[in-house]
């Protein structure tokens, strides 16, 4: 008997042995890819338990913090700036997670980057809770706050940038949302108000600054054939163009007509840094058919057109079409067709001929900075690209200068500073409200800040309004918080 | 001298360990209250000490009546029955359950009735062998605790398992439980009898000598029994409990590996017809084998469960959460079923070790005393009733590791559940009075 039982004793430990291993393969082995399972909900409600770090401006404004709940969870997400910065923070709750700067900086936010590892473990030994990092935004509360203030109950979007570094000081969409609604650890309450939300007409959930439907930029990606024209080497500002009143695109019936329906000034002839100051079509039509399509879509990538982007929030690439025929490229010389923008794109355009053809990439994140005070992470100013030369830079200025000082921009005028600029008013189809734009930078000379503006629903004004209109007094008010600070 | 000496050195280590064992369990309670409330309540500490007391008692009777008993087999059991209690109470705290809904105050309640029986039984009990002269009793005795909750109006289906009776609203009892003692003891009084006939009469074929049909009457019958658990009270745990522990008996007392094959042979084939013909043996496989997929995952029935606390283990890692800090409770069953993912996610791996090193010493101790008895029905006893104890914890850390398909039983000592309380503390008072047995003299002369 006592062999066998000695065998009993080897079965015995072989079943423990095949417990000491299955425990070893879970909790040991797989138990990072388990957590990473989308069903794990402990993750996410641990990501409550934890002290989740502050998003906050330069300034000290705290636009996401982390503050004790007495529910079953310790702390609750608030936002004490409302709906202003929603576009940007996005939101974070249980049920759908995060979007926003609370999804793409969540690694640091909920403290669980590689960077934090270290801290991780000494925090084993001195038993200090585990705390999300904070991280800081380069936006500014003044610009912001103007931005908003000047867009109003207008559907739109509005971005400022600074040309030199690259760092976003305002981005601003409307409608936006209370993010703190859209916090809290209620789930019914939280679905029931995202579904109102999504079912919006006006779609507050979409930042149009960066990821809305992209709009057709109009007279303001003029800017950019100029810059595809000057930089060719075969025009000048001062290179001359037909200037009848009407254009019939070769091959078809379309006619195109200069947005006064007449002549671009008396002469048989107009320059370019002229038909950009008043905005002609006509004589944009003539020089983008001459430029071909394939120059215009070649300058556009150099601004950034139909490129992915992170600022850490993924923006939608701007589109410039990959195929297109002479009567088509005609029509995108002003922005039509089928040519698509973000305002991000249209200010990252005015902020590399602010910096002298240099497109610097753009960012919203300053810092980002331990529990412990210690920088984990700081911003570094990175070039995307050399979209023009310096001269080519200096020249689309002055012209742009002239659109505002005297031209169809001239509702961005600042007395004693030299705003460079262009308008847009963009046909979305028949019946459709106009997208008004604007797009420029200031001060000339020695600029500090590039903006965009966009306003989709043309300010419910129907046919009766203009890019200079609407959205040139709303630079003007962003270009201004700058300026005077 | 040695003689006078040894059991009372046995007694003295016995109770430093049980002190510490109830230092032990303290602490887990108290730091279950900073962990889960942040502060100390006494109310459950008080009923702690109450057991606590109970066990000291249970000692000073091994002192009287059974001076020779091991002395580690208490402080082990009493520590894993501590650490069940507070694990129960910390998911009782989350839960926001007390008084009596709290299933830690019932646990508590039952583990002091389960030391008062194997007080009861050390007392009343003079030898084991009163056992061997009512082998059929209980064989009897444990067909109809297996066939009670069959009874309509008795028996209480509990998560599709009828093996449950109910009596009044309150007192539920799984006399599956008590049943696998009786099986047990029916079993070695059986095999002791029959042995040499199981042993050595048969055909050879291919080597391996083959048992006389009639012999393998009894495999057909626990056979047939074990199957019968699994189609009318779906209980497949107790179907493979069962099956194994005559297996390893009928081994141990015979020394022919046939019947083991020959068992295993059934089992499995019974098991494979199961999983083929019966849906609910079927989906456990699919969710055993494929716990992830989405499929299994969401049907009812299916993997989610499983796959809850395969996630609770992983978020304990190799340290835990810490006692009170972790989430068991999005576990289902978090205190019964899966109480081994709720001890895993908060006392980590090396937790997990630790208990489980405590049950193989325990189940260790069992073969000791079986090895050192001398009376071959103490022996098969011994071996039977430990290596219950290992196969019921192999049957359900393995099912929620995924070693094996998961099957409902209770963890030894630490699932909440009275009748598996009563029935491991009557085995651990079987398996004492059994090293009692092992009389001094021999040990004396070993060590000298």
């Amino acid at each position: 008997m006592h062999k066998e039982l000695r065998r009993v004793g080897v079965v015995v430990v072989g079943m423990f042995a095949a417990l000491f291993i299955s425990t070893t393969l879970i909790q040991a082995v797989q138990a990072d890819n388990l957590a990473k399972d989308s069903r794990n909900t402990r993750i996410l409600n641990d990501s409550y338990q934890i002290e989740r770090g502050p998003i906050v401006l330069a300034d000290g404004t705290v636009i996401a913090e982390s503050v004790p709940s007495d529910d079953q969870f310790r702390f609750q997400r608030s936002y004490p700036q409302g709906s202003l910065y929603s576009g940007v923070t996005g939101y974070f709750n249980p049920v759908q997670g995060a979007t926003g700067i609370e999804y793409a900086m969540n690694d640091y936010l909920s403290g669980t980057s590689n960077s934090q590892f270290l801290a991780d473990l000494g925090r084993i030994f001195d038993g200090q809770p585990q705390r999300g990092s904070r991280v800081e935004l380069s936006l500014d509360s003044t610009v912001q706050q103007a931005a908003s203030d000047a867009l109003g109950d207008l559907r739109g979007a509005v971005v400022a940038i600074e040309p030199k570094t690259g760092r976003i000081l305002a981005m601003v969409t409307s409608p936006g949302f209370d993010p703190n609604g859209m916090a809290a650890h209620d789930n019914s309450a939280v679905t029931s108000l995202y579904n109102e939300l999504i079912a919006d007409p006006q779609d507050p959930l979409i930042n149009r600054a960066i990821s809305g439907n992209l709009n057709p930029p109009g007279s303001s990606f003029k800017v950019v054939v100029a810059a595809a024209a000057l930089a060719s080497g075969n025009y000048t500002p001062e290179s001359e163009f037909d200037n009848p009143e009407s254009l019939t695109l070769p091959g078809t019936n379309t006619r195109v007509y200069n947005f006064t329906r007449g002549k671009c000034g008396p002469g048989d002839t107009v320059t370019l840094a002229e038909a950009i100051r008043q905005s002609c079509n006509v004589p944009l039509a003539e020089l983008g058919m001459a430029l071909g399509a394939d120059a215009l879509r070649e300058q556009a990538e150099k601004f950034g057109f139909n490129k992915k982007l992170s600022i850490p929030l993924a923006v939608e690439p701007s589109v410039y079409p990959k195929d297109g025929n002479v009567p088509n490229t005609a029509m995108s010389a002003f922005g039509q067709w089928d040519v698509r923008t973000s305002p991000l794109q249209m200010a990252m355009v005015s902020a590399a001929i602010a910096n002298g053809g240099e497109l610097k990439k753009p960012s919203l994140v300053d810092r980002v900075i331990g529990p412990n005070l210690e920088v984990v992470k700081t911003f570094d100013s990175e070039t995307l690209n050399n979209a023009v030369t310096p001269e080519v830079a200096t020249q689309l200025t002055q012209i742009m200068v002239a659109g505002v000082a005297t031209g169809q921009a001239n509702n961005a005028r600042i007395d004693g500073v030299d705003v460079a600029g262009k308008t847009g008013t963009a046909e979305n189809g028949n019946n459709e409200p106009y997208s008004l734009w604007f797009t420029g930078f200031a001060p000339a000379e020695n600029p500090r800040v590039a903006v965009a503006v966009v306003v989709e629903n043309d300010a419910n004004l129907g046919y009766h309004t203009s890019g200079n209109r609407i959205s040139s007094p709303i630079a003007k008010k962003v270009i201004e918080a700058v300026l005077n600070k | 001298m040695r003689k006078l000496r040894l059991p009372k050195a046995h007694r003295n280590r016995e109770l430093a360990l049980l002190i510490f064992a109830c230092l032990v369990n303290g602490a887990a309670l108290v730091t279950v209250q900073l962990g889960a409330i942040g502060r100390v309540d006494a109310t459950v500490l008080y009923l702690c000490a109450g057991l606590a007391a109970l066990v000291i008692g249970l000692h000073v009777c091994l002192r009287f009546v059974a001076r020779d008993a091991d002395p580690i087999l208490l402080p082990v059991a009493t520590v894993l029955n501590g650490l069940g209690v507070a694990m129960i109470y910390r998911i009782d705290l989350s839960r926001g359950a007390s008084g009596w809904a709290a299933a830690s105050t019932r646990q508590i309640t039952w583990s002091a009735l389960a030391i008062i029986a194997a007080i009861a039984l050390i007392l009343i009990m003079r030898n084991h062998r009163v056992l061997f002269r009512y082998t059929y009793i209980f064989g009897l005795l444990a067909f109809v605790l297996l066939l009670l909750p069959l009874i309509p109006g008795l028996g209480k289906s509990v998560g599709g398992a009828r093996v449950w009776i109910s009596i009044g609203d309150s007192l539920n009892f799984q006399p599956g439980e008590i049943a696998k003692i009786a099986l047990a003891i029916f079993f070695a009084g059986y095999l002791v009898r029959t042995r040499d006939t199981l042993a050595l009469v048969g055909k050879k074929f291919l080597g391996i000598r083959l048992p006389r049909l009639r012999d393998l009457g009894p495999i057909f019958v626990v056979w047939a029994l074990s199957m019968g658990i699994i189609v009318f009270q779906h209980d497949l745990g107790t179907a493979l409990l069962y099956f194994g522990m005559f297996t390893i008996m009928i081994y141990v007392s015979t020394g022919r590996l046939s019947w083991v094959l020959i068992g295993l042979a059934l089992f499995f084939g019974g098991a494979f017809f199961a999983a083929q013909n019966l849906s609910y043996v079927h989906s456990r496989f699919e969710s055993w084998l494929n716990p992830f997929s989405q499929e299994n995952y969401e049907k009812v029935g299916g993997s989610w469960q499983l796959v809850q606390g395969i996630f609770g283990l992983a978020h304990g890692g190799l340290t835990g959460t810490g006692l009170g800090q972790g989430q068991p409770t999005v576990t289902a069953l978090s205190e019964s079923d899966f109480i081994i993912t709720s001890l895993g996610e908060e006392l980590g791996l090396a937790g997990l070790f630790a208990i489980l090193a405590l049950f193989l010493v325990i189940v260790a101790r069992g073969l000791r005393i079986g090895f050192s008895t001398r009376d071959d029905f103490g022996k098969l006893l011994a071996v039977g009733l430990a290596f219950t104890i290992a196969l019921q914890v192999f049957i359900m850390v393995g099912g929620v590791t995924r070693v094996i398909p998961l099957t409902g039983l209770a963890t030894p000592f630490l699932a909440a559940g009275g009748s598996a309380l009563v029935a491991n503390w009557i085995i651990v008072a079987l398996l004492l009075k059994l090293s009692d047995g092992v009389k001094p003299e021999v040990e004396v002369k070993t060590d000298a």
